[in-house]
């Protein structure tokens, strides 16, 4: 894992009733060389230093309706989509994924698991993007193993959708040929948004950081973050 | 007035939840064809106005009930 020079970004990890890997996001990126705080979703403003946003992955409200439904109504995420709005980082993972497609601020929607299962495993993706703050660090093509676990990550999107999305190069994760876990649609693994600074992804990167967790290739998707967190610092500063 | 909000996954959406339950009814012995599981919300509302009261559910349905998507609503209003 490689931690990134120059000065510390901070990442604002946001925490729902529910949600329970904001701590290893939290670690994770502050082994990437970013500071981080975590941030309960009842506040009405992200803190002032915030380079990015991290939503992490859970069972907020005990996915209640939708998973995702309810978080997006918490005072916080109003906060987040202006962020958001203005151009700022914002990395959902997981749950975080499923609250971003519920607030509107990525396409598609995430559905129960085609086979009705809980998966829990170690997954291939292939980068498709690497032009975007997110995959920066991996090459185009490159096949990572990254852990999911989730019995809503089937996402879909009409065809409509789909082709537009295609077009304009926004589908930047794929699970690899034979890979699909959940059914999604086009093995469509994660999402970036028109503006690119807005990605969500089903696989947990924070859960793949250090060998002893059995893949280190999640570094590379939340060491991009880090990188591109801190250029938005120099840009600000 | 309280009104009741049944939710439907669209035509074509894959729903298997509603297929497992198709299956389980045949094993039961149920000669039965396709079946799909949708959700239900009883809401009670403060205002006595029909028209009113449909406005207001569907805002409700666009925002947070359904996700419009993948989801179709009926309301259905008490009788007054």
């Amino acid at each position: 894992m490689t931690e990134s020079a120059g000065p510390r970004p901070t990442i604002s990890v946001i925490v729902f009733p529910g949600s329970n890997d904001d701590r290893d996001a939290q670690l994770a990126l502050e082994r990437l060389g970013a500071a981080s705080s975590r941030v309960w979703h009842t506040e009405e403003a992200l803190p002032p230093e915030t380079g990015a946003v991290v939503l992490p992955g859970g069972f907020s409200y005990g996915d209640y309706l939708r998973c995702g439904a309810i978080a997006r109504c918490s005072p916080l995420m109003k906060a987040v989509a202006r962020f958001a709005a203005d151009g700022g980082l914002v990395l959902g993972i997981c749950n975080g994924f499923q609250i971003l497609t519920e607030a509107g601020l990525l396409p598609g929607t995430l559905r129960p698991n085609k086979s009705l299962s809980f998966v829990c495993r170690d997954v291939a993706l292939t980068v498709e993007h690497t032009e975007t703050p997110f995959t920066s660090r991996c090459t185009a093509g490159q096949e990572l193993t990254v852990p999911v676990k989730h019995g809503d990550g089937c996402w879909f999107a009409d065809d409509e959708l789909l082709s537009e999305l295609d077009e304009n190069g926004q589908l930047i994760l794929r699970y690899a040929a034979g890979a699909n876990p959940n059914g999604a649609v086009a093995d469509v693994a994660g999402v970036l948004n028109a503006h690119g600074n807005v990605f969500g992804l089903m696989p947990h990167p924070e859960h793949a950081v250090d060998p002893l967790l059995g893949s280190t290739d999640g570094a590379l998707i939340l060491g991009s973050l880090v990188d591109a967190a801190r250029l938005s610092l120099a840009v600000t500063v | 007035m309280r009104a009741t909000v049944l939710v439907r996954p669209k035509p074509g959406i894959l729903d298997p939840q509603g297929q497992a339950v198709g299956n389980s009814l045949r094993h039961l012995g149920f000669e039965v064809g396709e079946a799909r599981v949708g959700k239900l919300v009883d809401v009670e509302l403060t205002t006595d106005d029909r028209d009113e009261a449909l406005a207001q559910l569907e805002q409700m349905c666009e925002q947070l009930l359904t996700n419009p998507l993948i989801e179709s609503y009926a309301i259905e209003l008490e009788r007054a």
